[in-house]
């Protein structure tokens, strides 16, 4: 790959502008969620629902999985090969416990008589935080594939430029989930 | 493989201060819900906090501070007009007021 | 390294028509720009033709008062599948094919960054195009406006699957914008040849980077839109259902929030394409380039802070109104400047009407027409007659043929000798200008009137004696001229494929980069790297043929008039690659089965994933130069 007009790598300037671009896909349903807040014709509302301590531990453990995405790229920065899959692995491990806990979220949800269709935050809620769960599933899954290739030793120094994506993009859907944590729950 | 990855100009030991700064954050967030006595002031301060943590992430974990004007203007380009949007559209729904 | 009088005999380069040699599974396989190009213009062009099937059909149902050739239910079909086709499947894949074809040689590069990404882009289109029209043997054709307005759209009131089909085949090609998006400006950004500032850019590389941005920015709040469509029509929320307590009204907003800037996506690259014809047939650089420049970027950026003046009508108080209305009036301003620096680059220069220039004066004419009616628009009392009448339709045809379709044409012709090596013939195109130019008029001139005196849009049919009769008829009589408008066009691009005359690297003695290269390129586009020190390189008049190229640097001037015809160094370019094709297949197979079948979803999910894994482990090195 030859040098580049500004110096910074294609793939990398790639997703930044893949990440202005998705700004405002979760602008879109970040807006519609503050819009149709306090609507509802029926419930259950959101106040009888949300469980801020629950959501608090879920949010915590994907802050700390952006930790664990810095602290493998340093590894890979390093050449080591140790580091770089124990951090890879603890980050989508602790994106999958964050996954764990939207599904219990939800499935607790429906249990207690808030179907996708069943009224205004229903619709809202459940398009809001799961495109943000698809975006942290396409991510786990991301990373899944990375550490398989670090395990058979494929991944090294050369391929910082990967990991160094692969956490942008890891960042971003925290940095979505910081602003959704926020605004959902405890300005809920 | 060409020029970059720059170093990080940040180390491990920083990496993981920022982390407990974020958790700090997140706990003293939490607080603002629980105490009755913030509540007429939740809004602005969550929204303070929030842009911390945002900041944080954004500047530190994913480099932008370390790295070019350019890649900076991007992001921001989206986020502005994304939060432009976003309160055009509140204002235009009654919102923003009371 | 070749001596002199060598490199000086292989300076003219040969016609490379090796560059589109290979069969099906070649361009099935294709990454190269210049191909993809013209796989998006070609089936642009098909888009185009069917589109403008549609309007004939429309005009003829509309001819005289009280017709009943078209059933009212197809009638609804033909205008939504009109106006989506052509935004959609005509306007924007013509626009990406001249993007496609022109900006890696106008920046001096050999691809764009992400040439896979490119193939992707195009198969998404093709594929969302064709899903979109199997909706006509599946139950029938979407038929809510290109639009789709809320509560209309809800599957309580259009209970058919033509919507689903409409929105599916929009998610699927909206993927393969936004990735356009991210490529063409990635592309502009980082890969411009040595010296290549911004400042120095071709006006049409400036303007495609601008509306890069506006793709980027403006197609997520759609695509959004389009998902909560597709959840209430077939998950049972509630995001358009006044019953539950939200609000039909927001759909218009997430529309229009895309539709507008969508609109300057359609129109600035028809700028872009006027600011190269007009300086390049009046032997002049264009006037004031940093104010064209900016203008356009203030332009892209108050695009999105108007989208309210599409619905003036709706209800959303004087003080949204008052605001949205002087945000369109001041978006006349940066339009009106780049009228008069395109007349002020006439002035005084050595004018040349071939055809391209026929179209682009054409346009500097024909869209100042449209943008007056636009202005009229943007004064929400004065809309509030104007909405929804014919008189918007004349507005919006005045600015999309008279302003894109125009401006396409005239890149056409000033690119097709680039593209192919041959020049297309001057008295058929003289005859395609004067056709279409006469067509556009008596076609949508009259509709001012009719607009004005109340035919309302979207009706399949008006009472008599409100007199709208006459005003009709002349529309349709000019659809008539459209249609045969196509002929010299159709004829001169046959003719002159099959046997026209050789243009050689520079027909036009024009300035920018893609003009050193031969006609069409060679595969790897520049044998060399050009270096340039300012705009309009190869009007500076130091410039030698032979002299100054990447190592040999000539101080004051140093890009080639001519390329070599063989590069110095072997250059390895992209292999060619079935993943995008796969990976879009399983996209669309996934898209057939959201139409109501799970398994089919999977499957597709299924193929695109793999599609997915083996384009990302293919061979890193993909051969750079």
């Amino acid at each position: 790959m030859g040098p580049t007009a500004t110096g910074i790598p294609n793939r990398k300037m790639a997703m930044w502008t893949f990440i202005g671009s998705e700004c405002m896909l979760f602008g879109t349903l970040i807006a519609t969620f503050l819009i149709y807040r306090g609507r509802n014709i029926v419930g259950p509302y959101p106040d009888e629902l949300l469980n801020i301590p629950f959501i608090t531990v879920t949010t915590f453990v994907l802050l700390m999985s952006s930790l664990m995405m810095v602290l493998a790229l340093s590894a890979v920065h390093r050449g080591d090969a140790r580091g770089t899959r124990l951090y890879l692995a603890l980050t989508a491990a602790f994106g999958l416990i964050f996954l764990g806990g939207q599904y219990y979220e939800f499935r607790h949800f429906v249990h207690e008589g808030l179907p996708l269709g069943r009224n205004l935050f229903s619709s809202t809620f459940f398009v809001l935080t799961g495109t943000h769960g698809a975006h942290v599933a396409g991510g786990v899954i991301w990373l899944g594939t990375l550490f398989l290739r670090a395990a058979r030793g494929r991944l090294d120094e050369r391929h910082a430029e990967t990991v160094e994506i692969a956490g942008l993009y890891w960042h971003f859907v925290d940095v979505v989930w910081i602003v959704l944590f926020t605004l959902i729950y405890l300005l809920g | 493989m060409a020029h970059h990855t720059t170093e990080p100009h940040v180390s491990d030991r920083t990496y993981v201060v920022i982390a407990f700064i974020l958790a700090a954050l997140t706990a003293l967030e939490v607080m603002v819900f629980y105490v009755e006595a913030l509540a007429p002031l939740i809004l602005p301060i969550l929204m303070v906090l929030m842009a911390a943590k945002f900041s944080l992430v954004v500047m530190f974990f994913m480099h932008l501070r370390f790295d070019g004007r350019l890649l900076t203007g991007i992001f921001l380009w989206g986020l502005f007009i994304a939060t432009a949007i976003i309160m055009a559209l509140m204002a235009i729904f009654g919102k923003l007021t009371g | 390294m070749a001596t002199a009088e060598s490199r000086a005999t292989k300076m003219t380069p040969e016609p490379h028509l090796g560059t589109y040699a290979g069969g099906i599974w070649s361009w099935l396989t294709t990454v190269d720009h210049k191909r993809i190009a013209i796989m998006y213009f070609v089936t642009g062009f098909v888009f185009l033709l069917v589109a403008g099937a549609e309007a004939e059909l429309i005009r003829v149902q509309l001819a005289r008062p009280e017709l009943r050739i078209l059933e009212p239910d197809l009638y609804n079909q033909l205008f939504t599948m009109h106006g989506t086709t052509m935004v959609f499947f005509a306007g924007m894949p013509l626009i990406i094919a001249f993007f496609n074809f022109v900006i890696p040689l106008q920046i001096g590069a050999r691809d764009v960054a992400f040439p896979r990404l490119n193939a992707f882009s195009y198969w998404t289109l093709l594929f969302g195009g064709l899903f979109l029209y199997a909706s006509f043997f599946f139950g029938g054709a979407p038929d809510g406006g290109w639009f789709a307005y809320t509560p209309l759209t809800n599957r309580q009131y259009s209970p058919g699957s033509g919507l689903d089909f409409y929105i599916l085949a929009l998610l699927l090609s909206g993927i393969g914008s936004i990735a356009g998006g991210v490529n063409f400006l990635v592309t502009i950004v980082n890969m411009r040849a040595p010296g290549m500032t911004f400042m120095r850019l071709p006006l049409f590389t400036w303007m495609s980077m601008i509306v890069s941005i506006l793709i980027l920015l403006a197609f997520p709040p759609f695509t959004i839109g389009l998902v909560f469509m597709m959840f209430d029509r077939t998950f049972g929320t509630h995001f358009f259902d006044a019953a539950a307590g939200a609000d039909p009204v927001l759909w218009q907003h997430l529309f229009w929030v895309f539709g507008h800037p969508e609109v300057y996506i359609l129109i600035l690259p028809a700028f872009g394409v006027v600011s190269e014809v007009i300086p390049a047939f009046s032997k002049k650089s264009l006037f004031g380039y940093p104010v064209m420049v900016f203008s356009g970027i203030l332009i892209a950026f108050l695009g999105f802070g108007v989208w309210v003046h599409h619905m003036f009508s709706v209800g959303l108080g004087p003080i949204v109104n008052a605001v949205f209305g002087g945000a369109t009036m001041l978006i006349a301003i940066p339009t009106g400047i780049k009228m008069f620096n395109w007349i002020a680059t006439m002035w005084g220069g050595q004018l040349r009407f071939t055809t391209a220039m026929l179209y682009a004066v054409g346009l500097v004419a024909t869209f100042t027409i449209g943008g007056l009616s636009g202005v009229m628009h943007a004064s929400p009392p004065a809309d509030l007659q104007q909405t929804d009448t014919y008189f918007v339709v004349a507005h919006f045809h005045y600015v999309l043929i008279g302003g894109t379709v125009f401006g396409l044409f005239s890149g056409l012709y000033y690119w097709f000798p680039k593209v192919t090596g041959k020049l297309l013939h001057e008295g058929l195109g003289k005859t395609h200008f004067w056709l279409t130019f006469t067509a556009l008029n008596v076609t949508f001139f009259p509709m001012h009137f009719s607009g004005l005196l109340g035919q309302p849009r979207r009706t399949f049919t008006y009472a008599e004696g409100l007199g709208l009769d006459v005003f009709n008829l002349i529309s349709t009589i000019g659809a008539v001229l459209f249609a045969a408008s196509f002929l010299p066009l159709i004829a001169n691009l046959w003719r002159t494929w099959r046997r026209g005359e050789d243009a050689g690297p520079n027909p036009w003695d024009a300035p920018t980069l893609e003009w050193t290269t031969a006609s069409p390129p060679p595969h790897y586009n520049f044998a060399v790297v050009p270096r340039v020190d300012r705009r309009n390189p190869l009007w500076h008049p130091h410039i030698e043929a032979g002299l100054g190229w990447a190592g040999e640097v000539e101080p004051g001037g140093v890009a080639p008039r001519l390329q070599p015809e063989t590069p110095p160094e072997p250059i390895v370019m992209p292999d060619p690659s079935y993943w995008p094709l796969v990976m879009a297949s399983g996209l669309l197979i996934a898209t057939i089965g959201a139409l109501g079948s799970l398994p089919v979803v999977l499957s597709g999910a299924a193929v695109a994933f793999v599609g997915l894994f083996g384009w990302a482990f293919e061979p890193p090195e993909r051969g750079r130069h």
